[in-house]
C-alpha cells in the first residue's frame, strides 16, 4: 500500500487559494462559455442596429410610409412621437434599443394607421404562443423520426433503403415549405377532403381547440427539415461504425444489436445535439412561411403580415426576437456539446 | 480525361441522368413557354376558376385568366431573379472574402464578424426585414437573397485565399511589387475559383426557393405578373374551383428545385473525388476539365471538395 501523506515537494507545488480560484474561472469550458456570451451579444448590438437601420432609416419618412393614405396631420404627430422622429437618428435609435431591453416595444404602426392604439407586445403575445406550440409538436415528431431514418440509413450505408431514403430526402428537402404545403393542402383537402385547408383559431381559442388544423403545418415543416436531420445522423453513425472501438466489440462477441446501441447510437450522441439546435434554428425560419400557408396565427404570419402593410415597430421586435433565440440556441448549443463529447473540451 | 469527352460523367449516374433531363425541361419551358403561349398573360379568357377544357388545358385562374399560357410566361422570372442573386452573392461574397483572406489587417476580423451577424438571422427574416425598410421590389429581392447568400462564400474565400496567398507564386507576385489588387485578381482568385463554383448549383437552388418563398408571400413579384410563386399565391384560396392553377406552378416549381438540387449533388458528387485529389498539384487541369461542361446556363459550373456545404 502506498502511502497518501503529502511529500514536502507536493505542498510547495500546490497552488494557492487564489491561484486556484484563478485557475477555476479560467476552467476552459467557463472560458468558453464567457466567451461565446460575449461574442452573441456583441452579434445582436450589431444585429439590432442592422434591423433598426434597415426597418426604421431606410424608408426615409418612415411616418409617411406608415400612414399611406390614412395619414392625417394627428396620427403623423403619433406616429412623430412614437419613433421620436424628431430626434437624430442615433438618439431615436437609442429610445428603440432601450425600449427593447426593458420590454416597452411600443405599439403597433398599422393599427395608429387605423386610429387605434394597439401595443406589440400584446400583438405578438398569442401569436408566439401560438408558434411554440407548431414548434414544441414538430421538434417532439423530428427527434424519434431523424433517430429512426438517419439509424436505419446509416446501417445499411450503400443499401436499397438507405439510398431511397437519400434520395426521397434529397427531393423532400430541396422543396419550399410553402410548395410542400401547397401539395399537401391539394391532396388531402382538396382530392381527399381528410383535413382542413387553413387555420380557423379564433380570438381566446388555442391551437388544442382544433387539432386536426395541427397536422398539415407539422408535416409540412417535418418534410422539408427530416431530410436533413436524417443526412447529418446517417454521416455520423457512418463514420461511428467504422472506428476501432466497434470493430472490436463485435470481435469481443459481443451481440449486434448491443453493439449499435450501446456502442453506435451513443457516440453519434454529439452531431443529434446539433442536429436539434439546427432544427430550432430552422423553425424560426420554417415557421414564418409555413403559418402563412396555413393562415396559422401564429408569428411568423404575425409577421409577414406586418411587412406587407408594413409595420416598422411589429417588424423590429419580431426580428429582434427571432434573432436573440437563433443566437442563444447556437451557445446552448454548442455548450451542450461540449458536455456531451469529452473529448471537445481539450480543443476549446 | 475521357470521362469528360461528351455526356458529363455526373450525367451517367442515375440521380444525374434524371436531375439534368428534368431541368432541361423546366428551363425549356420557362424560356420557350412565352413564345408559344396561346394568350395574354392578362386577358380573360372565360369564367373565373373553370376546369380544365379543350382551349384551356389547365383551365382559369379565379380572374378567369389561361392557367397554361400564364404557366408558360411564368417560369422565366424566378430563374433570371435566382441568376441574377447567386451572381451577385458570388460577386460580394469573392470580394469579401478576398479582402479579408488576403489583407489580414483589422479589415480581416470587422469584415468577418459582419458576416456573423449576418448568420445570426433565419435566411427569411433578412429578406423580410429589407422588404420592410425598402417596399416589395425585384431588386430588393436579388439583394436580400445576395446577403442570405453571402456570408459563407465569404467564408470559403477567405479561409481558401488565406492557404493561397502563402505560395510561392503570390511572394513573387509581391516582390515584383505588384499592387494588392492585382495580386488579388490575378494571382489568388484564379486558384480559388474551383472551390468556390462546386457548391454553385446548390446555391442556385437556394436562390430559387427564397425567391419563389418571397413571391408567394406577395413581397417579390406584384400582379399582374405571371409567377409559378404568385400564381400558387393568387390562386390557393380558389383551389376548390379549379386546383390545377394551384397545382400547375407548384409541379413546375418542384421539379425545377428537385431537378436544380439533384445535377448540384451529382455533380458534386462527381468531381469530389477526383477534383479532391488534383486542385492542390494542378487547379487548371481542374477549369480546363470544367470548361467542358455543357453550356446550359444554370448548371452548377464546377467543382471542388466543398460539396454540399450549405
Amino acid at each position: 500500500m502506498t502511502t497518501t501523506v503529502p511529500t514536502r515537494g507536493d505542498l510547495i507545488s500546490r497552488p494557492s487559494r487564489r491561484a486556484r480560484m484563478r485557475m477555476a474561472s479560467s476552467h476552459p469550458v467557463v472560458a468558453f462559455l464567457i466567451r461565446r456570451i460575449t461574442a452573441g451579444i456583441l452579434t445582436l448590438f450589431v444585429a439590432s442596429i442592422l434591423i433598426y437601420g434597415a426597418v426604421l432609416v431606410l424608408p426615409g419618412n418612415v411616418a409617411q410610409v406608415v400612414l399611406g393614405r390614412n395619414a392625417t396631420p394627428d396620427r403623423l404627430a403619433q406616429v412623430d412621437a412614437q419613433l421620436h422622429l424628431n430626434q437624430s437618428v442615433p438618439g431615436r435609435y437609442w429610445h428603440w434599443l432601450t425600449g427593447m431591453l426593458t420590454g416597452h416595444f411600443g405599439n403597433s404602426m398599422a393599427s395608429l394607421a387605423q386610429g387605434q392604439i394597439l401595443s406589440v407586445s400584446h400583438a405578438i403575445s398569442t401569436p408566439l404562443k401560438n408558434s411554440l406550440v407548431l414548434a414544441l409538436i414538430t421538434i417532439l415528431v423530428f427527434i424519434p423520426l431523424c433517430l429512426l431514418l438517419g439509424t436505419l440509413a446509416g446501417l445499411r450505408a450503400g443499401s436499397k433503403t438507405d439510398h431511397a431514403i437519400s434520395l426521397t430526402g434529397l427531393a423532400l428537402g430541396s422543396l419550399p415549405e410553402f410548395l410542400i404545403g401547397t401539395l399537401l393542402i391539394a391532396i388531402l383537402f382538396s382530392e381527399l377532403n381528410l383535413l382542413p385547408a387553413v387555420s380557423t383559431i379564433g380570438p381566446g381559442e388555442t391551437p388544442f381547440t382544433h387539432p386536426n388544423q395541427l397536422i398539415m403545418p407539422v408535416l409540412t415543416l417535418l418534410c422539408v427539415s427530416v431530410a436533413f436531420g436524417t443526412r447529418l445522423l446517417r454521416a455520423s453513425i457512418v463514420e461511428v461504425m467504422r472506428e476501432d472501438h466497434v470493430a472490436m466489440a463485435r470481435l469481443n462477441g459481443i451481440g449486434e444489436r448491443r453493439v449499435i446501441s450501446r456502442y453506435v447510437l451513443r457516440n453519434s450522441l454529439g452531431p443529434s445535439v446539433q442536429v436539434v439546435a439546427q432544427m430550432i434554428q430552422y423553425l424560426l425560419g420554417g415557421i414564418i412561411i409555413t403559418e402563412s400557408v396555413f393562415n396559422y396565427p401564429g408569428i411568423g404570419t404575425t409577421l409577414v403580415q406586418a411587412v406587407s402593410v408594413r409595420d416598422p415597430q411589429v417588424v423590429s421586435v419580431v426580428a429582434m426576437l427571432l434573432a436573440t433565440i437563433y443566437v442563444a440556441v447556437n451557445i446552448v448549443a454548442d455548450l451542450a456539446v461540449v458536455f456531451l463529447v469529452p473529448k471537445l473540451r481539450t480543443s476549446l | 480525361m475521357k470521362a469528360f469527352l461528351r455526356i458529363p460523367r455526373f450525367a451517367r449516374t442515375p440521380s444525374g441522368a434524371i436531375g439534368l433531363g428534368l431541368l432541361v425541361f423546366v428551363l425549356l419551358v420557362a424560356f420557350l413557354g412565352p413564345l408559344i403561349a396561346p394568350d395574354s398573360i392578362t386577358e380573360t379568357v372565360g369564367p373565373p376558376g373553370q376546369s380544365p377544357s379543350g382551349p384551356a388545358p389547365f383551365g382559369t385562374d379565379f380572374l378567369g385568366r389561361d392557367v397554361f399560357s400564364r404557366l408558360l410566361n411564368g417560369g422565366h422570372s424566378v430563374v433570371l431573379l435566382g441568376c441574377a442573386a447567386t451572381a451577385l452573392s458570388y460577386l460580394l461574397g469573392v470580394t469579401v472574402g478576398l479582402v479579408a483572406g488576403y489583407t489580414r489587417s483589422v479589415v480581416d476580423p470587422l469584415l468577418m464578424r459582419t458576416m456573423d451577424v449576418l448568420l445570426a438571422f433565419p435566411a427569411l427574416l433578412i429578406l423580410l426585414v429589407l422588404a420592410t425598410g425598402l417596399g416589395a421590389h425585384m431588386w430588393v429581392l436579388v439583394v436580400g437573397v445576395a446577403l442570405v447568400q453571402l456570408p459563407a462564400i465569404a467564408r470559403i474565400i477567405r479561409t481558401t485565399t488565406m492557404e493561397a496567398s502563402t505560395r510561392g507564386y503570390v511572394d513573387a507576385a509581391v516582390a515584383r511589387g505588384e499592387r494588392p489588387a492585382a495580386i488579388m485578381r490575378r494571382e489568388i482568385l484564379p486558384n480559388v475559383l474551383p472551390v468556390l463554383l462546386a457548391d454553385f448549383g446548390i446555391r442556385f437552388g437556394y436562390s430559387i426557393v427564397l425567391i419563389a418563398s418571397m413571391n408567394f408571400l406577395g413581397l417579390g413579384l406584384t400582379p399582374p405578373a405571371a409567377d409559378w410563386g404568385l400564381m400558387i399565391s393568387e390562386n390557393r384560396n380558389y383551389i376548390a374551383l379549379n386546383i390545377w392553377s394551384v397545382l400547375a406552378p407548384a409541379i413546375m416549381l418542384a421539379l425545377l428545385t428537385i431537378a436544380v438540387n439533384l445535377t448540384a449533388d451529382a455533380f458534386v458528387r462527381s468531381l469530389g473525388r477526383s477534383v479532391g485529389r488534383g486542385k492542390r498539384r494542378r487547379p487548371s487541369a481542374v477549369a480546363t476539365a470544367l470548361a467542358d461542361l455543357p453550356a446550359v446556363a444554370e448548371l452548377p459550373a464546377a467543382g471542388g471538395p466543398m460539396g454540399g456545404a450549405r
